[in-house]
């Protein structure tokens, strides 16, 4: 057979855990390959050695049947393999251009030779239907952009096997129609894949094979043809897992959340939300469905403070928080889940456990005049790790160390212990496998059931229509349209979201 | 990968490091044509040999501590202060200022002397502080033109206004001295004085304030990470003044050692003493923690110190200390610039 990379018996131990216990993973030429597993399981960790950023501790990679030592990214990058991570690393305040071309410039003398370079990466975009301006700042482009210039940017230094860590956790599902598509035109130009993702789904939809691996150990690897996304699961997962969230009819009860002509400006002073008027109540869950970029951000931003609010009221329980600081909004009841992990949710350099009270260090148990209570803070973490299956070696372990979708939990667990009248969940379960989606799921309508009021922010049609209780679409800054879950469909909604006000079926004078 | 620099080789790092560069000053030696055993053995005694240079090791280890603290403190915090030489200096004038201006008991005179030093090192870190939080201005560029502005105002109140045109001030008196015959006499006479023991003691602070309070929590996470901080309700500008405010009071303490102890009064300084530079190395190599800084600020104190005696003993001149200290750093830095390389690497991958 015709393998492009054989990974045999790879093991990789970190300090307390052993990550990748012989694990084989073989890639046949022309074909889009999963790797699948839980939050934790090891597949960054096998796909970063692949990559050259870790040494196995044994086993062997062979690529084009020859065996080979990748010490290095650039070792990687020779033998043609790239990777798109899923935290992009390219500087916000360079071209396009100058992001792929940075470490090969080509030269005119001394100088880089910018026109070639140019044109050079507007060919490779063509040729791969990628559509991306080369002349454009990072900073500017949006974030399915910005993966497509990680993609040029492997494509430039000459890979023929593109690894894909969760490229479709932080893209909509339009972008994400629009990724599969370049899959396939890379395929159709002899490439190989090798595909990170949560979303079985997609597995189904673009794969041709699929590796399973479960706690750091490979349980089989299948052809996808002809398997169902509850068969994966379970396989993964070790259990058998239910898609469908179970629910009872909502209660709810008074408004916990008023929001009323809200205004609050971009980050470029142009208004983002517009006199919206929003309201949640406490045993309920309210959804908020949206294209990206339609104010979601900006408006999660003013109530929890980190943004200024132009004009309006954001009312909880009858006290308007509309000019406090962060602080107060949060002791006033508000939890938040953020949609940037990385970039709010945690302090990646402080151990799992500090992050565990990062918005209640200066409370007690976990200090006492001033002085912090390390025994407590550990105490509060462990809890939490157990309670939120947080996979980690200990409490004391760098946030850093923790995958993706534990550190996800670890944030979830957080905000869910500290118990708000007003959980404001965005994107949680991005970048989670399916039995931990299925338990946050729980663990939010939980919340609801115990009378608090939830507001969950999702790109996620089928999250929004499984959990919510009640969905309001937003577009263009403003709260366009308010549907029943029940009675909706994934249909109307994509018509809802894209802005055409009326319901799918009714007249225009309605 | 910086939690695979296991705590192991985090110690190890500065320890070879200093190895490395004893062993080129060796070579160095070597190459010009000295006895490199003969220069070494001539600056241990010289720094450790008899007690009056035991005694003036130990007082020009102090002011590396403090500056060490100081520099490491701002680090630990995201920032870097590059201005603790200016806020030394101030700190020394401020606390001669003190000691002169009043005739009070001791046990008032001598804190209130130290207290101005702290306060006017805190008040000259305040200003890049401020200027950071508010308009976002790198601390770094305003730091060292501080660090001017500093050189000359002291000179200028050294010379005007605490003294009457002279280029020293009057020595402080006794109730505002940290002046000690005791050790003094214990040393055969060197000028050790009490303020090893306050240097010490602000080291055991620097750990409480720093790992064990809740500031100490908040200033590192804003240090880490600026976008969580504000997210968990942290007052991040508030606590990038605090930071600058906290490292320039280290910084001013260390002046007021000189000040009140090694020296006793102020003069003219014609160019920087070089103390707090000294300190960014010290805090380098002693890995911006406590115990690092304490024992990084004894290794200068002993190089520095034993320098002096090692051409008199072995003909080695003075200066071959500096090529030792400047490839400790050489080494120190590389290794820090490998782990953070990596470091990067990974943060990129996750
Ligand atoms: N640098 C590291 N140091 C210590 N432990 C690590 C490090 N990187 C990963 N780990 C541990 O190795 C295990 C596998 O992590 P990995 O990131 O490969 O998981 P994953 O399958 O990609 O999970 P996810 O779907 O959540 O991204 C985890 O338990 C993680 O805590
Ligand atoms: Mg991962």
């Amino acid at each position: 057979m015709d393998y492009v990379i054989e990974m045999l018996d790879i093991r990789k131990e970190f300090p307390g855990i052993v990550a990748n216990d012989n694990i084989t993973l073989q890639l046949k030429k022309g074909e889009i390959h999963a790797l699948l597993g839980e939050n934790g399981a090891g597949k960054s960790t096998l796909m970063n050695v692949l990559f050259g950023l870790y040494q196995p501790e044994k086993g062997e990679i062979k690529v084009r049947g020859e065996k080979v030592n990748i010490t290095s990214p650039n070792v990687a990058n020779e033998l043609g393999i790239g990777m798109v991570h899923q935290h992009f690393m390219l500087v916000d305040t360079f071209t396009v251009t100058e992001n792929i071309v940075l470490g090969l410039e080509p030269k005119k003398g001394l100088n880089i030779d910018m026109k070639k370079a140019e044109s050079e990466v507007q060919e490779i975009s063509d040729r791969y239907g990628l559509k991306v301006d080369p002349n454009a700042k990072i900073a500017d482009i949006s974030v399915g952009m910005q993966q497509r210039v990680e993609i040029l940017k492997t494509l430039y230094r000459g890979a023929e096997i593109l690894i894909f860590d969760e490229p479709t956790a932080v893209l909509t599902p339009q972008e994400i129609k629009e990724l599969i598509q370049i899959f396939r035109t890379l395929i159709a130009e002899g490439k190989s894949i090798i595909l990170i993702t949560h979303k079985l789904k997609e597995i189904i939809e673009v794969c041709d094979r699929v590796t399973v691996i479960r706690k750091g150990v490979g349980i089989d690897t299948l052809d996808v043809e002809g398997t169902t996304p509850t068969q994966l699961a379970s396989l993964m997962v070790g259990r058998d897992v239910t898609f469908k969230t179970d629910k009872t009819e909502a209660s709810p009860t008074h408004n916990v959340l008023e929001i009323s002509q809200l205004n609050v400006k971009d980050s470029r002073g142009v208004n983002a939300v517009k006199n919206l008027d929003l309201s949640v109540r406490a045993g309920e869950i309210v959804g908020i469905a949206g294209v990206d970029g339609n104010g979601q951000s900006e408006l999660i931003e003013a109530i929890t403070g980190l943004r200024k609010v132009s004009s309006g009221v954001i009312k909880l329980n009858d006290q308007n928080l509309s000019s406090y600081k962060t602080r107060k909004i949060t002791e006033a009841g508000v939890g938040h889940i953020p949609q940037d992990r990385h970039k709010h949710g945690l302090v990646l350099d402080f151990p799992i456990g500090d992050n565990m009270v990062l918005q209640t260090y200066y409370h007690k148990p976990y200090s006492k005049y001033s002085m912090l209570n390390n025994k407590e803070i550990n105490k509060q973490a462990k809890k939490l790790i157990k309670e939120f299956d947080v996979r980690t070696p200990s409490e004391t372990t760098p946030a850093r160390a923790l995958s993706g979708g534990n550190q996800q939990k670890a944030i979830i667990g957080r905000e869910v212990d500290r118990d708000p009248d007003l959980l404001i969940a965005a994107q949680p379960t991005r970048g989670l496998d399916v039995g931990a989606i299925e338990f946050i799921h729980k663990r939010l309508i939980e919340q609801r059931d115990n009378g608090k009021a939830v507001l969950l922010v999702s790109f996620e049609l089928e999250e929004i229509i499984n959990v919510s209780d009640r969905i309001a679409v937003i577009y263009d800054g403003n709260i366009i349209e308010i549907v029943d879950p029940k009675t909706t469909t994934e249909q109307e909604l994509g018509l809802l979201m894209a802005g055409s006000k009326n319901k799918a079926g009714e007249t225009e004078n309605v | 990968m910086f939690n695979q620099f296991s705590r192991w080789q985090k110690i190890m790092i500065p320890v070879i490091s200093v190895v490395l560069g004893l062993l080129v000053g060796a070579i160095v030696m070597l190459v010009s044509g000295y006895n490199p055993i003969e220069g070494y053995a001539a600056l241990l005694s010289g720094s450790l040999g008899e007690g009056f240079y035991i005694g003036e090791t130990i007082r020009q280890i102090t002011p590396y501590i403090f500056a060490g603290l100081a520099v490491a403190f701002a680090f630990r915090t995201g920032l870097f202060n590059i201005g603790v030489e200016g806020q030394l200096l101030v700190g020394w004038v401020a606390s001669v200022w003190v000691g002169l201006a009043f005739d009070l008991p001791k046990i008032i005179h001598l804190p209130m002397a130290i207290l101005a030093g702290a306060l006017a090192g805190a008040l000259w870190a305040f200003v890049p502080g401020l200027l950071k939080a508010k308009l976002r201005v790198h601390e770094v560029i305003v730091t060292i033109m501080m660090n001017y502005i500093a050189l000359h105002l002291c000179n200028y109140l050294v010379r005007y206004v605490i003294s009457d045109g002279q280029n020293t001030t009057d020595r402080v008196p006794e109730s505002a001295s940290l002046k000690s015959p005791f050790f003094e006499t214990l040393t055969e006479f060197s000028t050790m004085h009490y303020g090893i023991f306050l240097a010490l003691a602000a080291a055991i602070i620097y750990f409480v304030v720093l790992e064990k309070t809740t500031t100490g929590f908040e200033l590192r996470s804003v240090g880490f990470n600026q976008h969580a901080s504000e997210y968990a309700g942290m007052n991040v500008n508030r606590n990038i003044i605090l930071s600058m405010v906290i490292s320039g009071a280290f910084a001013g303490l260390g002046g007021a050692m000189e000040g009140l102890g090694t020296f006793g009064y102020g003069f003219i300084h014609g160019a920087f003493s070089g103390v707090g530079f000294d300190g960014i190395a010290v805090a380098l190599l002693g890995g911006n923690v406590a115990l690092g800084v304490i024992l990084a600020a004894a290794l200068f104190g002993i190089l520095k110190q034993g320098a002096l005696i090692m051409p008199l003993e072995s003909g080695v001149p003075t200066e071959l200390v500096e090529i030792v200290i400047a490839i400790i750093i050489f080494f120190v830095a590389s290794s820090y610039i490998i782990a953070y390389l990596l470091q990067r690497l990974k943060k990129g991958a996750k």
